[in-house]
C-alpha cells in the first residue's frame, strides 16, 4: 500500500489527546466564519473572543491540571470575585498602593487554595464538597466583609498608569492585554506539564494515587500547590478585571465555574484524571468563547448558544473518547512490514 | 542452600477479633520461587500486605538478611527491596510506557529550573529492560501502558522493579486474569527472574503455574500453614487437595455429585 511514515504520523498526530479538540475548534470556526460574516473573523471580532477566552484561559488551566491529577477545584467561582474586592477594597476604598492590593488578593488566592488542599489532603473527602464547601464560604465571608468595610457590595477602583499598562489595557484598542498573561500562563504549565518531572507525577497522580505515593512522589503536596494555583490563577483574574473596568462587584464570578470545566473537557482532559494537554485545553477554551461570543455575530438569537455549547460539548466527550481508544489501542507496525 | 533474604518467624496478624493469620515461619530465598498457595480466604493476600508494608504483623517478627525488620509503609518495603507487583501490572494505563517506568524517579536534562524530562531516555531504557525479559514486541517506548496486552503489562511491572534494585519480587496472582500463552509469558519471566538471583514469592491457586517455577512451596489453609515442601516431595494431585482444604479432590467430587444428584441437578444457590 502506501508508503508508512506519512501514515504513521497522520496516525501519531490522531492519537494526541487534543486532536478531538482541535477539530471542533476548527468546526466551531468555519460554522461561526460562515454565519457570522466577515465582522467575526476581523480584528474587532476576533478580540471580542479572545478576551473571553483569556480570563477563561488562565482559570482552566489550573483546573485542567487539577483534573488531570483527579481533583475539581469549583471554589474558583468565589474566588475570581474574592481577587477583584481584595483588589479594589485595599487599594481603592483604603487608597493603599496598588501593588499591596495584588499582592493581597494573590496572597488570598493562594490562602484559600491552601485551605482547598488541606482539606482534600487529611480528610480525603472529595475536593468537589470540599471546594463546593469553601466556594460558598468565600462568597459568604466576601459579601459580609464588603458590607461591613465599605457599606456596598461594589467598589471603585482607580489604578495607576503602569498597573493599567500591564493588567487592564487594550491593545490596539480592542485586544485585552490578559490575552499575553493567557499565552504566558500557557506556555509555563505546558513546560510543568509536558517537559518537567512533575508533569509525569501529575499525570501518575490521576493515573492511580496510591501507586504514585508508592513510587515516591509526594502527592499531598502536589496536590495542595496545585489548588493554591488554582486559587491565585483566579484571584490574579478578578484583580485584573478590577483594574481593567476601574470596579469591582461581589458577584461576577460564578459562571467561571462551568465554563472552565466545559473548556477543560471539550479540550480532551478525561475526567477521571491522568490524560490530558496543556495544548488541548486551550483549544477548548477558545472553542468555547467563539461559540458563546460568536452567536452574536451571526443572525440567530443569542439565545441559542447554551444550546450549541451543550451539544457540542456532548460530541467532545465522545470524540475524545474515541481518539483515547486509539491511541490505548495503538502498537507500531514491525519495521519493514509493508503497512 | 543460598542465605534466606526475608524470613517470617511466628507471625500473627488479626483484625479487631478476627485472626487472619497464625504463627506463619515461611522463608524466602535468593534465586528461588516461593509459591504461595491456597483457596480464596486462605490469607495470602494479608500475608502480602505483610510483605509489602501495607500492614504490620499483631505479633512475631520479619527478618530481612536475619535482621528485624518493621515495614510500616509500602514505600519502606520498596526502599528495602521488596517490590509487589499486582494482577494487573502497570497501573498507569493512560501514561505511556517510558513514562510510567520512570514514576518518581524521573531522568532529567538540561540545567537549573529548565530541567526537562528526557523522554529519549526514558524510552529507551524501559523498552530495553521489557526486552531483556525476552517481551520482544515492545519497541517503541511511547505506546499506552492501557494499551499492552495482560502479560506485557505484568513483564513491564517486573521489569521495572527488577532495574530499580528489587531482591524480592512479590507477584500476587500474576496469571489468573490470562490465557494460556499469556501465562506462559509471566511464567518464563518468573524463570528469568530467578535466574538473575531475585527471591520471587509466587501467589497463585492455579497448581499448574506454581509447579512449572516454583522450587518451595507452602500451601495456606484457613491462615495456617498446612504444608510446607520442596519441588519434587508432592505431586499435583497431593497438592490440589491440600488447597481443597485438606478434603481429597475425589472426596469433593463424590459429594458434589452426591448433591446434584439430590437436587435434580440445580447447583446450590450462591452463598451470599
Amino acid at each position: 500500500m502506501t508508503d508508512p511514515n506519512p501514515r504513521m504520523s497522520l496516525g501519531a498526530l490522531l492519537r494526541r489527546p487534543e486532536t478531538g479538540s482541535f477539530l471542533g475548534l476548527a468546526a466551531v470556526f468555519v460554522f461561526f466564519w460562515i454565519f457570522g460574516g466577515s465582522n467575526f473573523a476581523s480584528p474587532n471580532g476576533a478580540a471580542s473572543w479572545l478576551n473571553v477566552a483569556a480570563s477563561l484561559g488562565i482559570i482552566a488551566i489550573p483546573i485542567g491540571l487539577l483534573m488531570i491529577a483527579g481533583e475539581l477545584d469549583i471554589s474558583i467561582g468565589s474566588m475570581v470575585p474574592a481577587g477583584s474586592m481584595t483588589c479594589a477594597i485595599i487599594s481603592g476604598h483604603f487608597g493603599l498602593p496598588i501593588v499591596v492590593g495584588i499582592g493581597a488578593a494573590l496572597a488570598l488566592g493562594a490562602m484559600v487554595g491552601l485551605i482547598n488542599g488541606l482539606l482534600v489532603v487529611k480528610t480525603a473527602v472529595p475536593s468537589f464538597i470540599v471546594t463546593l464547601g469553601t466556594l460558598f464560604a468565600v462568597a459568604g465571608l466576601l459579601l459580609g466583609l464588603a458590607v461591613i468595610i465599605t457599606g456596598t457590595t461594589s467598589v471603585k477602583l482607580q489604578a495607576g498608569p503602569e498597573a493599567k499598562l500591564l493588567l487592564g489595557h487594550f491593545i490596539g484598542g480592542v485586544f485585552q492585554v490578559t490575552i499575553f498573561w493567557w499565552i504566558a500562563a500557557a506556555a509555563f504549565w505546558a513546560f510543568v506539564l509536558h517537559y518537567s518531572k512533575y508533569g509525569n507525577w501529575i499525570l501518575a497522580m490521576g493515573g492511580d494515587k496510591v501507586s504514585a505515593r508508592n513510587a515516591g512522589i509526594p502527592t499531598d503536596r502536589v496536590t495542595i500547590i496545585l489548588f493554591m494555583c488554582s486559587g491565585m490563577s483566579a484571584a490574579f483574574v478578578g484583580l485584573s478585571q478590577a483594574i481593567l473596568y476601574n470596579s469591582a462587584q461581589v458577584s461576577a464570578g460564578q459562571s467561571y465555574i462551568f465554563n472552565a470545566i466545559i473548556s477543560v473537557v471539550v479540550g480532551g482532559v478525561l475526567l477521571t484524571g491522568g490524560y490530558g494537554s496543556i495544548f488541548g485545553i486551550v483549544l477548548g477554551t477558545l472553542t468555547f468563547a467563539i461559540v458563546n461570543q460568536g452567536i452574536y455575530y451571526t443572525g440567530f438569537d443569542a439565545n441559542w448558544a447554551s444550546l450549541i455549547i451543550g451539544i457540542l460539548l456532548l460530541v467532545a466527550v465522545l470524540m475524545n473518547n474515541t481518539f483515547r481508544k486509539m491511541a490505548l489501542s495503538y502498537a507500531p507496525k514491525k519495521k519493514g512490514a509493508k503497512a | 542452600m543460598t542465605a534466606s533474604i526475608v524470613s517470617l518467624k511466628g507471625v500473627n496478624k488479626s483484625f479487631g477479633p478476627i485472626d487472619v493469620l497464625h504463627d506463619i515461619n515461611l522463608e524466602v530465598r535468593a534465586g528461588e520461587v516461593l509459591c504461595l498457595l491456597g483457596d480464596n480466604g486462605a490469607g495470602k493476600s494479608t500475608l502480602i500486605r505483610l510483605l509489602s508494608g501495607v500492614h504490620q504483623p499483631t505479633s512475631g517478627e520479619i527478618l530481612m538478611d536475619g535482621a528485624p525488620v518493621r515495614l510500616t509503609t509500602p514505600r519502606e518495603a520498596a526502599d528495602r527491596g521488596i517490590a509487589t507487583v499486582h494482577q494487573f501490572g502497570g497501573t498507569f494505563p493512560l501514561m505511556s510506557i517510558g513514562r510510567s517506568f520512570f514514576v518518581g524517579v524521573e531522568p532529567t536534562k538540561g540545567w537549573g529550573p529548565f530541567k526537562v524530562f528526557d523522554r529519549k531516555f526514558a524510552n529507551e531504557v524501559a523498552v530495553k529492560a521489557v526486552q531483556s525479559f525476552g517481551i520482544t514486541r515492545i519497541t517503541d517506548g511511547d505506546r499506552l501502558v492501557g494499551g499492552l496486552s495482560g502479560g506485557e503489562r505484568q513483564s513491564l511491572a517486573i521489569a521495572r522493579a527488577v532495574h530499580f534494585g528489587a531482591r524480592v519480587l512479590i507477584l500476587d496472582e500474576p496469571t489468573a486474569a490470562l490465557g494460556v500463552k499469556q501465562a506462559a509469558h509471566v511464567l518464563r519471566i518468573v524463570n528469568e527472574a530467578k535466574r538473575r538471583g531475585l527471591a520471587v514469592v509466587f501467589i497463585t491457586h492455579q497448581v499448574m503455574h506454581a509447579m512449572a517455577v516454583g522450587d518451595h512451596f507452602a500451601v495456606l489453609i484457613r491462615g495456617a500453614v498446612a504444608s510446607d515442601f520442596r519441588k519434587g516431595e508432592k505431586t499435583r494431585e497431593e497438592i490440589t487437595d491440600l488447597m481443597a482444604g485438606g478434603e481429597t479432590m475425589a472426596t469433593l467430587e463424590a459429594s458434589i455429585e452426591g448433591y446434584m444428584a439430590s437436587h435434580d441437578g440445580h447447583p446450590p444457590s450462591p452463598a451470599h
